[in-house]
């Protein structure tokens, strides 16, 4: 049994404890807005948050996060109005949507370490996630947008 | 719609209805921690659980399309694949938009597969244009009928009626379409009633144009969206593919999984017994969790006997290419004069020049997979993304040796469709691997695994040539394209035949036939025959057009600057709507002057031709028409970038494209289709690209494959041209122009004129040298 905290609850998954975090969380746990994408950490579309740091969780053991603290897409925000999210649907940032989960965890994280972030570091953080759709261009300029509404300075 | 009437059939009797019944829809875990649950539809993409509305009441069905509720709730069906485009949303405004609903209405259903739905495809950027005059007849026949029910009400003549937001009115009394379905209606039309149906002016189009959020968009924002790989069935075990070492031909000789029986949650190992032929020599490796499944493969040793093609590299496909081009092999296509022979040697100068285009992995963000089971009612379910179901259906009824009607394609969205999920092929080891234990199968490829299985973009091989009289006038032009073809691998009957009688691939050739007067014109098709055994040639975004163009856009600079023109006016000079040229009604009105006007559009857009540019930096143009003759898609480039005189590194700056693709039913949308084409081209132009050896593609995860990310994203400018033709697709054309126009722009900059794709520093500093 490995215990941690998934979304604000105390929860302990009986896996193996080598399994990636990746797949407990979506086949042992059951949410499934955590995806995946390429199985070495180099697309991002696996990130969650360990403990607040965008993680991912591809290349996370189950068995590292005893213990921590992990947040998934799912638990962003209660009702899926972070910041972050809402700019996402303003800009109608997703196509296929499928990187977006990644994305959007990556962002919110990006914001708390910088609420004040240049488009260098917007573009030097948010490389590290693929996107297929290339809807880059609105995902620079949504977190530009967050970061205003989240009380940064207007960068844009 | 043969028969379009009123069918007040229960809904309970409609098989979507009653689809939940056959899933169970969460996890041990799951249910023990009180998550919620997730859901196995998404059907209805607007909503976490993807469960489409139901009715309130018998609603009134028009159509097969829809139906309309006693609340006036609308509902729409839609046969495409949602991938990122949105397009169930675009399609139900063009048919609320003529039935005359308020928007906060209208619900979208992606339909299961069933025969009635016809052709099942999502790709070729159809879907706008094809779905253009029946969703808007569907509409029209609703509001049609709507209209006589209150005039027939009300005692008055119809023609004094009019629909607006939901509702009918007579300018006094109103009455909802709620309240006319409730009171029952039975309408039917005669095929030539329907196609007489009055359409409203485009002037009178009230959605369509506007600005419409996307049904499918918030749940992408929050995890909820439900794609092929949150499939769940009650009972599934998870498989892995362990792959042969070659696509075709390959055969096992034996499996020890001894080893493997240490692995905790291992269930056994299937050898696939394939009937379809689509992957022989395939081992599917099972377990109680993926993870489980994924440890044994590294336990199990299996001897296989390779196929013919396991030494094959890519230099061998290509000396192959240029062997065909050499020979009189391949289908010429019907061009004004396809004879070319007297004008070449009657020329005074000629121009000759081979283009070359390397295989480009898909690459879509969600590996392929799928869940495959037998229901208990005998139906073989499969729950996976997919873009052609009609091609996959008889394929997977040959796999499994039961008739296509009991099997049927449950709908998800796809992570990533642009071509790949075209092939379902990814679905048949799935359905054997259930077939075989008995169980619901959940079949998830690694990266790795889908790279190899990749229905790649082929390769190509491309000699052009050019031939001018003695004042360097064009008098004729030749084109022969050679590469792997997935329509003759896949569906052979959807090739049309050339001048010679011979068939060819239109998506693999689409864009030689361009829209330049050139005198005689030689287009010639070629097919790869080793290209073929070796891998399963894919379509992928924008497939031929990808190549075609690069080398066609490209030779048209080379060629003006042979003679000493201006590469925008000598396009410009020869896009001239003239005879074949000219175009006709209904896709293609105006013909090549609409190509003209996309051109000079972004030659004004981007300050084409200006002279106080830095050194090594310049802007390229290029221009295309899309997909295809058939459909043009007026396209037109101009890349900005600069060239690093030491490294030959290229940075660009900025990209512009203009557009005339008719009607633009769906404004942000297509902008977003445009920009993320556009930035495909130049990942394909630029970052991507991989290459066979020992048979197979040698490049499997973003290790050594790196796709165009965020840091070399640059300023993406679009525009489209205001016009209320048809509306044609978007979701290819803007890839098709991009490499042309950043090798001319290197070229402006340095001098180096670069012949292949990917383009890499080094070409760029060979050509400089050279």
């Amino acid at each position: 049994m490995i215990k941690f905290e998934l979304n604000g609850r105390q929860i302990s998954v009986d896996a193996d404890p080598d399994m990636p975090l990746l797949w407990a969380i979506r086949d042992e746990i059951g949410l499934t807005g955590t995806k995946f994408g390429c199985g070495i950490g180099a697309c991002g579309a696996c990130t969650v948050h360990i403990d607040g740091t965008a993680t991912r969780s591809c290349i996370t053991y189950l068995a590292d996060v005893e213990g921590l603290s992990v947040t998934t897409i799912e638990g962003l925000d209660e009702e899926g109005k972070h910041p972050v999210q809402e700019a996402w649907r303003n800009l109608r940032v997703p196509q296929c949507g499928y990187c977006q989960s990644g994305q959007i965890m990556q962002a919110a994280s990006l914001l708390q370490d910088m609420p004040n972030p240049s488009d260098e570091d917007i573009d030097a953080v948010m490389t590290g996630n693929l996107c297929r759709c290339m809807t880059y261009p609105r995902i620079r300029q949504a977190v530009r947008d967050a970061a205003t509404a989240m009380g940064g300075s207007d960068n844009g | 719609m043969a028969n379009l009437m009123s069918r007040l059939k229960g809904s309970d009797a409609q098989p979507q209805m009653t689809r939940r019944g056959f899933l169970v829809s969460m996890t041990a875990a799951g249910v023990a921690f009180g998550f919620p649950q997730a859901s196995n539809a998404a059907m209805n993409p607007a909503v976490p659980d993807g469960t489409p509305i139901a009715p309130n009441g018998q609603p009134f069905e028009p159509s097969m399309w829809y139906w309309i509720d006693a609340e006036g709730q609308v509902n729409v069906n839609i046969i495409r694949a949602e991938m990122g485009q949105h397009v169930g949303t675009a399609i139900a405004r063009i048919l609320a938009d003529e039935l005359e609903v308020a928007w906060e209405n209208v619900h979208i259903t992606h339909v299961d597969t069933a025969e009635k739905w016809g052709l099942m495809v999502t790709g070729g950027s159809w879907s706008i244009w094809q779905s253009w005059p029946v969703y808007r007849q569907a509409g029209a026949a609703g509001r049609t009928a709507l209209i006589e029910a209150a005039a027939a009400k009300w005692g008055v003549d119809a023609s004094g009626l009019t629909a607006r937001d939901g509702a009918v009115t007579d300018g006094t009394q109103s009455i909802s379409y709620g309240d006319l379905v409730a009171e029952g209606l039975d309408r039917s039309f005669t095929e030539d009633e329907l196609a007489a149906l009055p359409l409203k002016p485009h002037a009178d189009l009230r959605l369509v144009g506007q600005d419409v959020h996307p049904l499918d968009l918030d749940t992408k924002t929050t995890g909820q969206a439900i794609y092929g790989l949150d499939a769940k069935v009650d009972g599934m075990v998870y498989g892995v593919p362990m792959l042969p070492p070659t696509r075709y031909g390959s055969k096992v000789n034996s499996v020890d999984d001894s080893a493997a029986k240490e692995v905790k949650g291992y269930l056994e190992t299937v050898v696939l017994d394939d009937p379809s032929g689509t992957v022989p020599g395939w081992v599917v490796v099972l377990g109680k969790t993926l993870h489980a499944a994924r440890m044994a493969t590294y336990e199990i040793s299996v001897d296989w006997t390779a196929g013919e093609t396991a030494d094959v590299s890519e230099d061998d496909i290509q000396a192959r290419s240029r062997e065909l081009i050499a020979s009189d092999a391949g289908s010429i296509l019907h061009t004004e004069q396809p004879e070319t022979s007297a004008v070449f040697d009657a020329a005074t100068e000629t121009l000759e020049a081979e283009y070359t285009t390397q295989s480009v992995l898909h690459f879509q963000m969600e590996p392929v997979n799928a869940t495959v089971f037998q229901n208990a009612d005998g139906i073989w379910e499969t729950h996976a993304g997919n873009q052609w179901q009609s091609l996959i259906l008889p394929t997977l009824s040959t796999a499994l040796e039961v008739p296509a009607d009991k099997i049927v394609m449950r709908s998800y969205m796809l992570g990533g469709g642009f071509g790949r999920r075209l092939n379902g092929d990814y679905i048949v080891p799935a359905a054997l691997a259930s077939k075989a234990v008995g169980k619901p199968v959940k079949l998830v490829f690694s990266r790795e695994e889908d790279a190899q299985f990749d229905s790649i973009r082929s390769p190509s091989v491309q000699k052009l040539r050019m031939a001018f009289d003695d004042a360097k006038a064009v008098t004729g032009m030749e084109h022969h394209a050679a590469a792997g073809w997935p329509t003759q691998v896949m569906t052979p009957g959807f090739m049309p035949k050339g001048v010679n009688e011979e068939p060819y691939d239109p998506f693999a050739i689409d864009g030689a036939d361009h829209w330049y007067t050139v005198g005689a014109h030689r287009v010639r098709a070629i097919s790869n025959d080793l290209a073929n055994a070796t891998f399963r040639p894919g379509w992928l975004r924008s497939v031929g057009p990808g190549w075609t163009n690069f080398a066609v856009e490209s030779f048209m600079d080379e060629a003006a600057h042979k003679i000493g023109a201006d590469p925008l006016q000598f396009r410009l000079d020869h896009l001239k709507a003239e005879g074949i040229n000219a175009g006709s009604a209904p896709n293609a009105v105006g013909g090549a002057s609409r190509q003209a006007a996309v051109l000079q559009r972004v030659a004004e857009m981007s300050g084409y031709g200006k002279t106080d540019l830095p050194e090594g930096t310049a802007i390229g143009i290029a221009t295309t028409f899309g997909q295809s003759r058939t459909m043009p898609t007026w396209t037109a480039a101009a890349v900005k970038l600069a060239v690093d005189a030491e490294t030959g590194e290229v940075a660009v700056e900025k990209m512009w494209l203009a557009f005339d693709c008719g009607t633009v039913v769906d404004p942000d949308g297509a902008r977003a289709q445009c920009e993320g084409a556009a930035l495909w081209g130049l990942s394909m132009a630029l970052h991507e690209g991989t290459r066979i050896e020992d048979g197979k593609v040698i490049d499997l995860n973003l290790g050594s494959y790196t796709p165009l990310r965020m840091v070399d994203v640059p300023d993406v400018e679009v525009a489209f041209v205001e016009s209320t033709e048809v509306p044609v697709g978007l979701g290819e054309p803007g890839t098709t122009v991009i490499a042309p126009a950043i090798a001319n722009a290197i070229f402006n900059a340095t001098g180096a004129r670069v012949r292949h794709l990917p383009i890499t520093p080094d070409a760029i500093l060979a050509a400089k040298d050279s």
